[in-house]
Parts: structure tokens; sequence; C-alpha cells
């Protein structure tokens, strides 16, 4: 009954519904400025507490990353889909990770903020989800050419628990080392003292709405990827409602709690440079498209046991440490001092992958 | 007999992917289309619906499924 439910178009769009509410709430709870939700931002914030990269305004060990992947675990085990699997091109999967991390850091922010970004009035989001929209067009013509990332191999129950239990390591560390007021360092964890890396919800309240993202996520199949590329593929609206449900929902709450601020100018965490906007949306959406789904969903098929899904989450992390040491990042002044440079590799990057993995599976 | 679509192993979109272009080129009868996951399961169901086939039958096949879909001349 329940597994049918979320099977459904009401179950994608209750589920879409329910993140615009939450995500929204987690700002008001102290999260970032339209940044409830940021996979590739969180992703980049525990990167900066573990050390990868030393930007001192974006460290934090992000509770909702660590319950989007447990929450799926949970999921996949109580519906009994935990199938552990490897072996579909995991230095592929790495790379685009990296790449789409990138991407994303050059319009600040992954598919899920570019939608959080537009339900809160920045405009600057629509060039960015322009750009995303035509990154996933680009791999729907490789999808149709032929592209594919080969078969993966069942594998051993311990492959698919790797990343739940680094996560849960991350959690741990987070308790025994937690933030001290006035501090920069926590035993090994960073922390920010200012920035979008100082600004979050309580731990336990983050983690919860994690975990339920996760458990919801994992049961609907929910993708801000697939949403468009089916749409673009398939003419298929399934996944596509439920992102309209998280934009409708979360604007309507943001009217609610009154952080509906529209406009260009001044947008938390954002810059103006529609051109890049479009660009680092461009290359995250190519490198999603060409990965099989956006950041969520990566860490929800990692929770239920899919390794090639975990190699892509640690590539954007790594991604991440790249995208800040060597100046990729954009900041609220604009693009990073070679970010425009990394948006055009990461895109012959991905050119590459597309046009050299079309062979016909067997 | 019923044409087969391997599609075990492989992650979005290529089961549904697969079984389009089976399914465009039989344009009837009966396509057995074996998955791994139940994402998999639920994605080519769903499309081959779209496509105006029946879902006939669902059966736990390895470690997978055999999803049976079939389509008479008349569409029914």
């Amino acid at each position: 009954m329940l597994r049918k439910f979320f099977a459904s178009r009401w179950g994608i769009i209750s589920v879409g519904a329910f993140i615009g509410v939450f995500a929204t709430l987690l700002q008001k709870w102290g999260n970032p400025g339209n940044m409830g939700i940021c996979v590739a931002c969180f992703e980049r914030d525990i990167a900066g507490a573990l050390g990868i990269h030393r930007a001192a305004v974006v460290q934090y060990m992000r509770p909702e990353i660590i319950g989007f992947v447990l929450g799926a675990l949970i999921a996949a085990y109580l519906f009994k889909e935990f199938r552990p699997r490897a072996g579909s091109a995991p230095i592929v999967r790495f790379v685009l990770g990296a790449f789409a991390m990138i991407g994303a850091l050059v319009f600040l922010g992954c598919p899920w903020r570019a939608m959080l970004r537009l339900a809160g009035g920045d405009w600057n989001a629509i060039f960015g989800m322009l750009g995303l929209i035509g990154g996933i067009w680009i791999g729907t013509l490789f999808l149709r050419g032929g592209y594919n990332l080969g078969r993966t191999q069942e594998t051993y129950t311990s492959v698919g628990w790797l990343l739940p239990l680094t996560m849960l390591g991350f959690l741990c560390l987070m308790l025994i080392f937690p933030q001290v007021q006035g501090q920069e360092k926590s035993g090994v964890l960073f922390y920010s003292l200012k920035g979008p890396g100082s600004q979050h919800a309580p731990l336990f309240i983050a983690l919860g709405v994690g975990l339920a993202v996760g458990i919801l996520a994992q049961r609907t199949r929910f993708c801000t990827m697939g949403a468009f590329r089916d749409l673009i593929l398939f003419r298929q609206t399934h996944l596509f409602s439920g992102v309209v449900a998280l934009v409708v929902v979360a604007f309507i709450t943001n009217l609610i709690l009154k952080q509906f601020h529209p406009g260009f100018a001044d947008q938390p965490v954002a810059h103006t440079m529609e051109v890049w906007n479009f660009g680092g949306m461009v290359l995250a959406g190519l490198a999603f498209a060409l990965a099989g789904g956006c950041p969520g969903r990566q860490l929800f098929l990692a929770g239920e046991g899919d390794g090639d899904a975990a190699v892509f989450v640690l590539g954007m992390i790594v991604g991440a440490g790249f995208a800040h040491n060597f100046g990729l990042a954009s900041s609220p002044k604009g693009v990073g001092p070679h970010g425009i440079a990394a948006v055009i590799i990461g895109i012959i990057v991905c050119l590459f992958i597309g046009f050299t993995m079309r062979k016909k599976v067997a | 007999m019923s044409d087969i679509v391997d599609a075990r192993g492989l992650s979005c979109p290529q089961p549904v992917l697969m079984t389009m272009e089976k399914i465009k080129k039989v344009k009837k009868g009966e396509v057995a289309i074996l998955v791994d996951t139940d994402t998999s399961k639920e994605n080519v169901s769903r499309a081959a619906t779209s496509q105006g086939w029946k879902v006939k039958g669902v059966k736990p096949d390895g470690t997978g499924y055999k999803v049976t879909i079939t389509k008479k001349v008349n569409g029914e």
C-alpha cells in the first residue's frame, strides 16, 4: 500500500512538497539564505570541516547530508531494497562528481539550491536553471546516441555499507568534537566563525530533516536531474511533478515566513554574472546527466548500496577541495580567478566522456 | 516466445531506453525485461504503460525482477 503510494504521482508530489517546506524552514532555523538544503554546498562545507580545503567561511559538517545517506539506508532495509552493487566505471563517476561540484560552485548551488533560490526570489537562479536544463539536454543527446557507464556487479554487503559508515563516522566526529564558541577548530574538525559555514540549524533538527528526506526520497526516487532528463527524453512528467511541487511549496512557505525577496542584486550567497551562472550549471547538469543522477539522488543511491554513486559523492567532496584551493568557486563578488577556465575544461572533459563511452551494451 | 531485454546492472535511464527501443522495434507481442533494482522495475513498468503496453506480470528473477509486458495488434 505504502509502496504503491510512494511510486505514484501523488507520492512524488508529496515528497517534493515535504522538501519544499522543510528546506525553507531550515533557513528559518539557521541555515544560510535560500540554502535550506544544497547538496553541493553542504558537501563543500563537509570538505571544509575535514580540512580538504581551507576556505574559512565554508567549514561545517552538515548533518543533512549524513541524514540523507542514513535515511536512504534505513528505507532500503525497511523495504528490502538494499542491494550492494559496484563496478560501473567508478573512475568516470569520480571525475564527473568532481566537475559537477566545480560547475555547481561557479553558480553557487546544486539543482536543489537553484530551485530554492528561485523560490526565494533570487532571479539569478533563472540563468542557473536554464544552464542546468541545457546541460541535461546535452546529456540526453549522448544517452540517445548509446552513451552508458556499463553494468554494475553485485557485490558484498560491506561494499554498500562503506559510505553510510563513513557518514556515521562523520556524525561521531561531530559529537566528539562539537563546535566551540569562538573557536575555528574543535579536535580534528574545522568550523566557520562567519559566512555560510557559521549559519546552521541545530544539529539534531538538521539531522532529523535529513533522515526524513533520505527515507522519503529513497522511496520515491526523487531526482532533480532525472526530472528534466525524463521530460526531455521520454516526455515523462513523473519526477518533474516532484520538483514543481518543491518549487511551488517552497515559494509559498517563503511567503508565509517572509523569506521571499525578489530581485537580482544582493541575494544571499549568490552573484550576478549571468553567463557564468548559466555556464556553471551547464557543466553541472551535463555531469549529473552523464552520471545518472542529481547530487541528492547520488546520496540516496549510495545509501541503498550503490558503491558507484558513493564514488560520485567522494568525487564531489574532492572536487570541492579543488574548487576552493584553486580559486574556482565563486563568491558573492563574482566568479573565482580560475572559475571560467575550470568550467571550460570541465565541459571538455564531459564531452570527452560522452563521446568515447558510447558502446552498445551486449 | 517473448523478446528479452537484459537491463540488469544498468542504471537509470538505460533500462527504460532499452525497453522503449525494443517496443518500437517489435510494435506488439510480448517483451520480457530483466532488471535488478526496484527503481528500474517501476520505471520500466511506467514507461511501458505510457506507450500503451500492459504490464502482464512482475516475477522475482535471481536477485532482480522479470517484467513481462504485452501489447496486442489492436492496442489492447
